[in-house]
């Protein structure tokens, strides 16, 4: 009954829409219809709470939206016009599958992985730039060859050894103190999705006997550390002081004071395990964690991936799971959760489930202002471009790169112009313009570390400075737009196309025609501001 | 189009009380420290709750004498025995032939001679000439005179830049749109001047050069394009806002939308205003100097009156391994009509009573002259003791705190550390010394060394307070 009344409404309103004003060129006049397990979730909910989903978005809106949120990357204009022209009715999950096959798919989340996993020279995590640069290879060698997820998360916390050769290690090193409750923190913030701080005092320090007999040991070698294990007591006896419900054990065949001790640890289920002093208890603990019945493991990861594509977790913020903060959608959650450990734990399973479905090709135009739109992802939300996927857009759409350097520590970084800055490996890289546009710190592995608010600093950095200036005059790409023998509309296309990835409206065509007649003869300064307004755009600096 | 217009003339009536906000990077460093109390004092009702992780009671200031520091960082360490702490009877092999040290307005002190403006300005500023900290690259003697804290420990300090703009910027009720901690006109590089407060207290570096017919600030004002081209500009962008028109009642919109109100208010509007040094008389402008120096002094006072709470002049060129006496003598005229000029400016318009003046390196230079190769006549590092001086902003002027012996080579009396000299800026602005800085895992650390970090210290500059 309520399910007619919406769709009836829906109707009319796309009628009367449709009666009153041109296409707009980021919606198609489609309404979705739940194909997919996640759309019967998503839009059945929707339904329940009488919201109207927004349309399903234009080609043109999905083409630059799986290219920036799949890739880090803005498709070219010829990519873009290859995907329009296409008539082939699957176009848009083949596009999808090559996507996650190119190697900015690797470069990209390598850069998120690197924020939750803190990859950084200085303080106040001072992994040095080589074991950054180990560690972040390693870390994007994985998402290339796409390693299950739960094999990868248990190499970092099983592994020992050079944090040049066994780059794994560095997990341990990265963090701002190596206390037994730290690691525990990192490890549970980063693979559980929970906040320790917020735990009872004894449960956290409960979970750091796994992380105490983590040891480190320098070499011979400058800035060379061993991660290891570290079957000496002095740090187990401390961290167990703070922790009366783990014991240590007397061994039963006791026949001195020097016996190895066996101790009763506590996961944070509750579960009791007892540990040998000859195993390394981390081995313990990863075990249980990637377990396909651990209640966390799972759940976290997909409602991270669920929140990158969709800018809202299924339980928000992502990184602060608890029992008072529960899912929005735990259908939605659980349905993913089993459909990852069916493909064993293959994560480009859940980015192609998501992408292909109808709900997130929903379009950016909200239909109507219930508060609840956004919770329960009934358009696609407006976010900023990250720093790097922004520097990079506007590298390609003018031809032109960035210089990279940092100075301190030694040995000093050199970054290869050509080199985009999504596939930085390092976030102590010194750059205003990154910094300015919140690119991470990695300070601690939280989501919000990164920051894409907009600030009046950005929008003067971009309306009016001389660096994309200077970017906009040198471009090549408007060089090459300007000299082709093609007619006015030609170019204003070209510039379109490269930039905002789709054609013109009719009533833009009139503007900009307008703005380049006014411009007289001055061709290229009328392109220049064209560019320029582009790039200044909601449109340009937004996924939409 | 024009429901897109009126978009953004609602935001417009929404801008004045959170303009000044947006252009702080915003970038939310999670700090776990929390005010025990909740009272926020002096921070505007718009700024609360901006970033719930940040309400800690920073903007507390009592009895400030002074409400900004105009720092002169002589960025390679200035020579002290050539400036404000002549040797005359040390000879030729420690001044050259600089061996003739002028008087000044001020009984008994007597000053390089190559500063004659600032002598009869010597009134006004005091110079202490037994500042040390014995450390001699660049790099690390920065850090200990510009944070007053050694350096080599796992913590970046921030520098009395990024402290000052944490107190008296926008969390202590700054509203301007001019972001509360300047650097004409190049940051520094290497040194970190917000340390572990993270880049949102970085300074805004303005680039360009003022005594160039148009200041170029990076972002405020653009090299060759027209206010009638910005306006144009202005008016396409707006036309061509399809998605803006499209998305109306977007949230995440309204923010970008206000963003850019405050930017325009900068490049269009009055608040970049301050950086057109044509609303100058000539002759002032002639008085400070046409160099970048001189008009970088005039602009800093220009930002002063408008309230910027810090202004650091990075003034390069000191690093005089090589030909220092040539540069002395075409360096040490521009540099006195600038900053005497400036004393004077701030002093005739009432500000300097309000506002520190700062002259510092990272270091002096050697006393003895290296004549020998390569060096040719040049001289070298020095921290075991070099010059400051300080005016206005409570500061006593006219008065000489400590001495080197006899060839500027030692301490003879009362030595002063960075950070007493620091500890006693911050007392006359009216920052708690033991105030505690926000760390990002919380560690309390506070805005001066306490005893316990066994810091060196000679003891606040009382007598010239």
């Amino acid at each position: 009954m309520r399910m007619g009344l919406s769709i009836l409404v829906s109707l009319v309103l796309a009628a009367t829409v449709a009666a009153n004003v041109a296409p707009s060129p980021f919606e198609s006049s489609t309404v979705p219809v739940p194909r997919s397990q996640i759309d019967k979730l998503v839009l059945g909910r929707l339904e329940q709470l009488g919201i109207t989903p927004a349309h399903l978005c234009s080609d043109a809106v999905f083409v630059r939206r799986a290219y920036l949120d799949a890739i880090g990357t803005l498709p070219t204009a010829q990519e873009t016009r290859t995907f329009l022209a296409d008539q082939d009715p699957n176009k848009r999950s083949i596009l999808i599958d090559r996507l996650l096959e190119r190697p900015q798919f690797a470069d990209y989340w390598a850069m998120k992985w690197s924020d939750l996993l803190r990859v950084k020279s200085e303080f106040p995590i001072n992994l040095w730039p080589n074991a950054v640069q180990a560690y972040h290879r390693w870390i994007r060698t994985c998402i290339r060859d796409n390693m299950p997820y739960d094999r990868f998360v248990r190499e970092m916390l099983t592994a020992s050894g050079s944090n040049f050769r066994v780059p794994q290690v560095n997990f341990y090193r990265a963090v701002q103190s190596r206390e037994p409750q730290a690691l525990a923190q990192a490890a549970a913030l980063t693979f559980m999705g929970v906040r320790p701080e917020g735990w009872p005092k004894e449960k956290w320090s409960q979970m750091a006997v796994f992380f105490a007999r983590v040891g480190y040991k320098s070499t011979l070698e400058w800035k060379e550390e061993i991660v290891l294990f570290d079957p000496s007591t002095r740090k187990m006896e401390n961290t167990l002081a703070a922790n009366p419900q783990s014991a240590i054990m007397s061994s039963p065949a006791s026949t001195g004071d020097r016996n190895p001790q066996f101790i009763t640890a506590v996961l944070p289920d509750g579960t009791t395990v007892p540990l040998s002093p000859d195993q390394d208890p981390r081995e313990v603990f990863a075990n249980w964690l990637i377990d396909a019945k651990n209640p966390w493991f799972t759940r976290n990861i997909v409602n991270r991936i669920w929140y990158w594509l969709q800018g809202r977790g299924i339980i928000h913020e992502p990184d602060d799971i608890r029992p008072d903060n529960p899912p929005g959608n735990p259908e939605l959650l659980a349905y993913l959760e089993k459909e990852l450990v069916a493909a064993r734990y293959d994560l480009k399973h859940i980015y192609r489930l998501i992408l292909n479905s109808q709900t997130y090709q929903l379009s950016s135009i909200a239909r109507g202002d219930d508060p609840k739109t956004e919770a329960n992802f009934a358009s696609y939300p407006l976010r900023r471009l990250e720093a790097e996927v922004l520097i990079d857009a506007l590298c390609q759409i003018t031809g032109t790169m960035e210089q990279y350097s940092s100075p301190i520590p030694e040995p000093f970084t050199f970054i290869p112009e050509d080199m985009r800055s999504i596939a930085l490996a390092d976030a102590s890289i010194t750059s205003a313009f990154l910094e300015k546009f919140g690119r991470s710190p990695r300070d601690t592995g939280l989501e919000s570390e990164r920051n894409n608010r907009p600030t009046a600093a950005q929008r003067l950095h971009l309306l009016n400075s001389s660096h994309i200036q200077r970017k906009i005059e040198q471009s090549t790409k408007l060089q090459s737009l300007l000299q082709s023998k093609g007619k006015p509309r030609d170019t204003i296309e070209g510039v379109y196309l490269t930039v905002l990835s789709r054609f013109p409206t009719e009533e833009e065509l009139k503007t900009v025609g307008a703005y380049f007649q006014s411009a007289g003869g001055n061709r290229r300064g009328a392109a220049v501001d064209l560019i320029w307004a582009l790039i200044n755009s909601a449109e340009f600096l937004y996924r939409h | 189009m024009t429901r897109a217009i009126s978009r953004r003339e609602v935001m417009r009536h929404s801008l004045c009380g959170a303009a000044g906000l947006l252009l702080a990077d915003g970038v939310v460093r999670s700090v776990p420290v929390r005010a025990s109390n909740a009272r926020v004092e002096g921070v505007p009702p718009s700024n609360r709750g901006q970033d719930t992780r940040d309400t800690t009671p920073y903007g507390v200031t009592t009895n400030a004498k002074a409400k900004s520091v105009i720092q002169i960082w002589m960025w390679g360490g200035p020579s002290h025995l050539d400036t404000f702490d002549p040797k005359p009877a040390a000879g030729y092999d420690y001044c050259g032939q600089l061996d003739k040290p002028i008087p000044t307005n001020v009984d008994g002190i007597m000053i390089g001679e190559l500063l004659p403006l600032l002598a009869k300005q010597a009134d006004k500023y005091s110079i202490i000439r037994s500042m040390t900290h014995g450390v001699n690259a660049h790099e690390t003697a920065s850090y200990m005179v510009q944070t007053g804290r050694p350096p080599g420990g796992r913590e970046v300090y921030p520098s009395v830049g990024a402290v000052v703009s944490l107190f008296k910027g926008y969390h202590a009720g700054y509203q301007g749109l001019i972001p509360p901690y300047i650097v004409l006109t190049q940051p520094q590089g290497r040194f970190s001047e917000a340390g572990f407060l993270g880049t949102r207290y970085k300074p805004f570096a303005t680039g360009g050069d003022p005594a160039q017919a148009r200041f170029a600030v990076e972002g405020v004002v653009a090299q060759g394009i027209t206010d009638q081209r910005q306006k144009d500009r202005r008016d396409l962008l707006h036309r061509l806002d399809t998605l803006g028109q499209a998305a109306q009642d977007s949230e995440p919109l309204k923010t970008f939308d206000q963003a850019e109100d405050g930017a325009y208010e900068l490049i269009l509007g009055d608040a970049g205003k301050v950086f057109d040094l044509t609303q100058e008389k000539n002759e002032l402008r002639d008085s400070y100097g046409r160099t970048t120096f001189g008009q970088a002094c005039l602009v800093a006072r220009r930002l002063v009156e408008r309230g910027v709470p810090y202004v650091t002049i990075n003034y390069s060129g000191w690093d005089t391994h090589k030909q220092h006496f040539q540069i002395m003598r075409r360096k040490l005229p521009e540099m006195d009509k600038g900053m005497a000029t400036l004393l004077q400016d701030l002093s005739e318009r009432g500000l300097l009573d309000s506002t520190i003046v700062w002259w510092s390196g990272e270091f002096g230079r050697t006393p003895k002259v290296q004549w020998e190769p390569p060096w040719n006549g040049g001289r070298g590092h020095y921290g075991n003791v070099f010059s400051a001086v300080v005016a206005g902003g409570g500061f006593k002027g006219g008065c000489v705190v400590g001495s080197s012996d006899d060839k500027g080579e030692e301490v003879k009396d009362r030595p002063v550390y960075p950070c007493d000299l620091i500890a006693s800026m911050y007392e006359l602005l009216g920052i708690d010394g033991n105030a505690k800085l926000p760390h990002p895992q919380g560690l309390d650390l506070r805005v001066t060394p306490t005893a316990a970090e066994g810091v060196k210290t000679g003891g606040r500059l009382k007598e010239i307070m």
